[in-house]
């Protein structure tokens, strides 16, 4: 099947690709620790290992939206923003 | 405690996921792949990094649609929400007028979109419409083809006339499901009308409420065929909402790339609201 029309570069490729390794990652930790490890964070919010990547990676969008809107680019301190954040979503929320 | 589940239940589930992968996954991986190009067309594309998302991000047209279309669902939402939930309310719980009542409820979501959009834009007409016609009669200066409030009013109505009754439904679904007994209790407790909306009806329907809301914000926030039948976007840009920006961007000027990014920005804004307003409903729920 032909997949010009979908314009691929290999930037879009690795991020997709980083997408799967996490969503593959988090199947894996779901093998090993089956029930998704529920709990309720400092939000107030009942949520799941599933639900903590999500919030991590919604939010990381909005950090480099931001970033990009404020700062423009480069991007790094977005990243390094947006690991932090993540760090923080997967320990407390 | 042993682990007991029937893992051949994910091959029935399988088509979904490839009917998923083909309506969405793949065009949204595609317009991912846009959003950081350039193409004149032929499929030949030039890279472009993430200037299609800076400039998005620093476009006063953008933040115009945004704005617009912000004000349009905040709009819609308040007037919908109270409304459906006041008639559902006021609806026969038993006898014979509740078919006749839920048929007519459920008759405008029936109706496609092109042809509400088509049937308010003639029925407000100000020259032939019986609505522009009666308002201009009773002396308002009423002509949504020319001026931007007429045009809002017209959205909204129209809007309004559309989808409450899907509020109106499921608020509906949500109050026959409390049970007689409640009802009773607070007969004996002696409490009014207001207390029993306010300690057990508004309870008991949230979960429908939830997921009306969530309908109504989502559909609402990418509305397109209504009021582009209904105004176009004019008179100007006024009631120009982001779906309209973005068809005339990526149709209108073939600026597909502009308009990837453009997508992707209000895709995740729409995914952001939507999970904060699930999760402060939720949130209270598991308060509750």
């Amino acid at each position: 099947m032909a997949l010009s029309w979908m314009a691929w570069t290999w930037e879009t490729a690795a991020f997709f690709a980083i997408i799967a390794g996490l969503l593959v990652v988090m199947a894996l930790w779901e093998w090993r620790r089956p029930g998704g490890a529920q709990r309720r964070g400092i939000l107030g919010l009942d949520t799941t290992r599933g639900d903590r990547l999500f919030i991590s990676l919604l939010g990381s969008a909005f950090i480099h939206l931001g970033w990009l809107g404020l700062l423009g680019e480069p991007l790094w301190g977005a990243v390094a923003l947006s690991l932090l954040y993540a760090t923080a979503v997967f320990r407390w929320v | 405690m042993g682990k007991t589940e029937n893992q051949k239940a994910w091959f029935f589930v399988l088509p979904v996921f490839v009917l998923v992968a083909f309506n969405a996954l793949i065009p949204l991986m595609a317009v991912v792949n846009y959003s950081v190009q350039e193409t004149f067309g032929n499929n030949v594309f030039f890279f472009e990094g993430l200037k299609w998302f800076e400039e998005v991000l620093h476009s006063d047209r953008f933040h115009a649609s945004l704005l617009r279309q912000l004000a349009f669902t905040g709009t819609i939402l308040a007037i919908e929400v109270p409304l459906g939930v006041a008639i559902a309310l006021s609806m026969p719980r038993r006898g014979p007028w509740v078919s006749v009542c839920l048929v007519l409820m459920a008759l405008p979501l029936l109706i496609p979109w092109n042809v509400v959009g088509a049937m308010w834009n003639i029925f407000a007409l100000p020259d032939i419409g019986l609505l522009g016609r009666m308002l201009n009669g009773l002396g308002f200066n009423y002509n949504y083809t020319q001026q931007p409030f007429s045009a809002w009013a017209t959205l909204i109505a129209m809007d309004v006339w559309h989808w409450t009754s899907l509020v109106v439904l499921l608020a509906y679904a949500g109050l026959s499901a409390i049970p007689d007994a409640y009802y009773q209790a607070a007969k004996i407790d002696g409490a009014s009308s207001w207390a029993v909306l306010r300690h057990i009806q508004l309870p008991k329907m949230k979960r429908v409420l939830t997921i009306a809301i969530l309908l109504r914000f989502m559909d609402s926030f990418n509305i397109y065929t209504e009021p582009f039948v209904l105004t176009g976007g004019g008179p100007g840009n006024t009631t120009t909402l982001l779906s309209i920006d973005l068809v005339k961007m990526a149709l209108g000027q073939f600026d597909l790339g502009r308009a990837a990014a453009m997508s992707i920005v209000y895709f995740l804004i729409i995914l952001l609201l939507s999970w904060i307003f699930y999760a402060a409903m939720t949130r209270e729920e598991g308060r509750s």
